[in-house]
């Protein structure tokens, strides 16, 4: 009979934990960043092992794949040289032209780079945990990068571990655009490895291989930042392929470009 | 005269073995694997722990431990809480109520009972999480990770049995 009161009653709490998360009350969220400081070190131990056992795969797959790189890279250097002259005029005519105008260049963002200790793996969340938090001055919100590449968001932020909301979770969302058009849309995680394009204008030309960035608008994300490319283009479904690859995630830039403080000083300017 | 309290601690350090299993299965679970194919899927490694403690030692996971070590599993990975201590209690339930039927049959009936109840679980999670976020995820992932949760049994059931067998003899 105790027993059973005791099921009841814990299933009972397990239906108000859920109701309460999903309120997401102050209560819930603390429970998390407490559990996740706590649990941070461990994890940071345990996934030693796994990143060692990866480095060796890599270094065993390079030595298989070498002489075929070093053909391609070859063909790549050739490329890039030609680039990188390109790269030197068009840098030499911008400042000429920044000179001009009397251009003043933004602050340059402030940003950390962390470990990833966690991964929750599975296919109903995605989201990773870092090894950097409140004391490394990290602040929910913030735009998460690998390489130049867009990751996710800073959902939480505990004293020394910070969750991250990977952009394939179901409950991500950034405004981008096609670089080709500059045409505007939602990109929409769905807890695949392929996010999806939403609210894009009807009749917008999009193909497979197409460049996706962020657009900046909202305020939440800057412009620009690399997302991924078009993978499949069909008639009310249209894919995106991340450029930042989630089992490649090992260190991860957290950067502050200061945008959620943009929107409140200027609504305080205007009063 | 230390003796029989240094047997209690003792004892009740053993007893507390399969609920630690459990635990780092948890953690286990939740570190990078950095695999290309893998990112998608981790089986529920916690699961397992509980369904075969629940045959073979119900007494040392209660529902008490079962919902914390749902709790635990839902801080770890990130899920909302109170999903993974719903399913824990439940699979718990189920098992413990079918246990003797188990454990006078060979080990392929265990396992058997035990995919049933990895299917029926993702099944469960797939749904309340559906609802949750008001969106219907892929079923695919679901069913991957329900085959690796299935096919790890074997393995992890034989090194809890040696856990059993060498720590929890007399305990």
């Amino acid at each position: 009979m105790a027993q059973r009161f005791t099921f009841a009653l814990l299933v009972a709490v397990s239906f108000a934990l859920m109701l309460m998360g999903k309120a997401d009350t102050f209560l819930a969220q603390r429970a998390r960043l407490m559990f996740d400081d706590a649990v941070a070190p461990i994890l940071e131990v345990m996934s030693r092992p796994a990143a060692a056992a990866a480095r060796a795969m890599q270094i065993a797959h390079e030595l298989v794949d070498l002489r075929a790189d070093n053909v391609r890279l070859r063909q790549e250097n050739d490329r890039l040289s030609h680039w990188q002259v390109v790269a030197r005029q068009l840098d030499e005519e911008n400042r000429f032209l920044r000179s001009q105008l009397n251009f003043v260049p933004g602050p340059d963002p402030s940003y950390v780079t962390a470990r990833v200790i966690g991964d929750s793996d599975g296919p109903f969340v995605h989201s990773v945990l870092i090894e950097a938090g409140i004391r490394d001055g990290i602040q929910k919100g913030e735009v998460v990068l690998s390489g130049e590449f867009l990751v996710g968001r800073v959902t939480e932020v505990a004293q020394r571990a910070a969750r991250v909301l990977l952009l394939t979770d179901i409950n991500f969302a950034a405004p981008v655009m096609l670089e080709n058009s500059g045409a505007k849309a939602i990109l929409a995680g769905n807890n695949t490895e392929q996010p999806e394009l939403q609210f894009l204008a009807p009749g917008t030309p999009v193909a497979p291989g197409d460049r996706v960035s962020t657009s900046g608008d909202g305020g939440v994300f800057p412009p620009g930042l690399p997302v991924g490319t078009i993978s499949s283009a069909q008639e009310g479904s249209i894919r995106v392929t991340p450029f930042a690859r989630r089992h490649q995630l090992d260190y991860v830039t957290v950067v502050d470009y200061g945008l959620p403080g943009l929107l409140s000083s200027g609504l305080s300017g205007d009063q | 005269m230390n003796g029989p309290l240094l047997q209690r601690f003792d004892r009740g350090v053993r007893r507390l073995l399969p609920f630690c299993l459990c635990l780092v299965l948890s953690l286990v679970a939740a570190t990078p694997t950095r695999l290309p194919d893998f990112d998608m899927i981790m089986p529920a490694l916690p699961l397992i722990g509980l369904f075969y403690w629940s045959i073979f030692r119900p007494d040392l996971i209660g529902w008490l431990p079962a919902f914390a070590l749902g709790l635990a599993n839902d801080l770890i990975s990130g899920t909302p809480l109170g999903v993974s201590s719903l399913l824990f209690l439940l699979v718990r339930g189920v098992t413990v109520s079918r246990r003797r039927f188990f454990l006078s049959r060979p080990f392929r009936i265990a396992w058997w009972g035990f995919s049933v109840a990895a299917v029926c679980a993702s099944l469960a999670q797939w749904a309340l999480l559906s609802v949750m976020f008001r969106q219907t995820m892929g079923i695919r992932a679901v069913g991957v990770e329900a085959l690796m949760t299935i096919l790890l049994y074997p393995p992890l059931s034989w090194l809890f049995a040696r856990s059993q067998r060498s720590m929890l003899i007399n305990a």
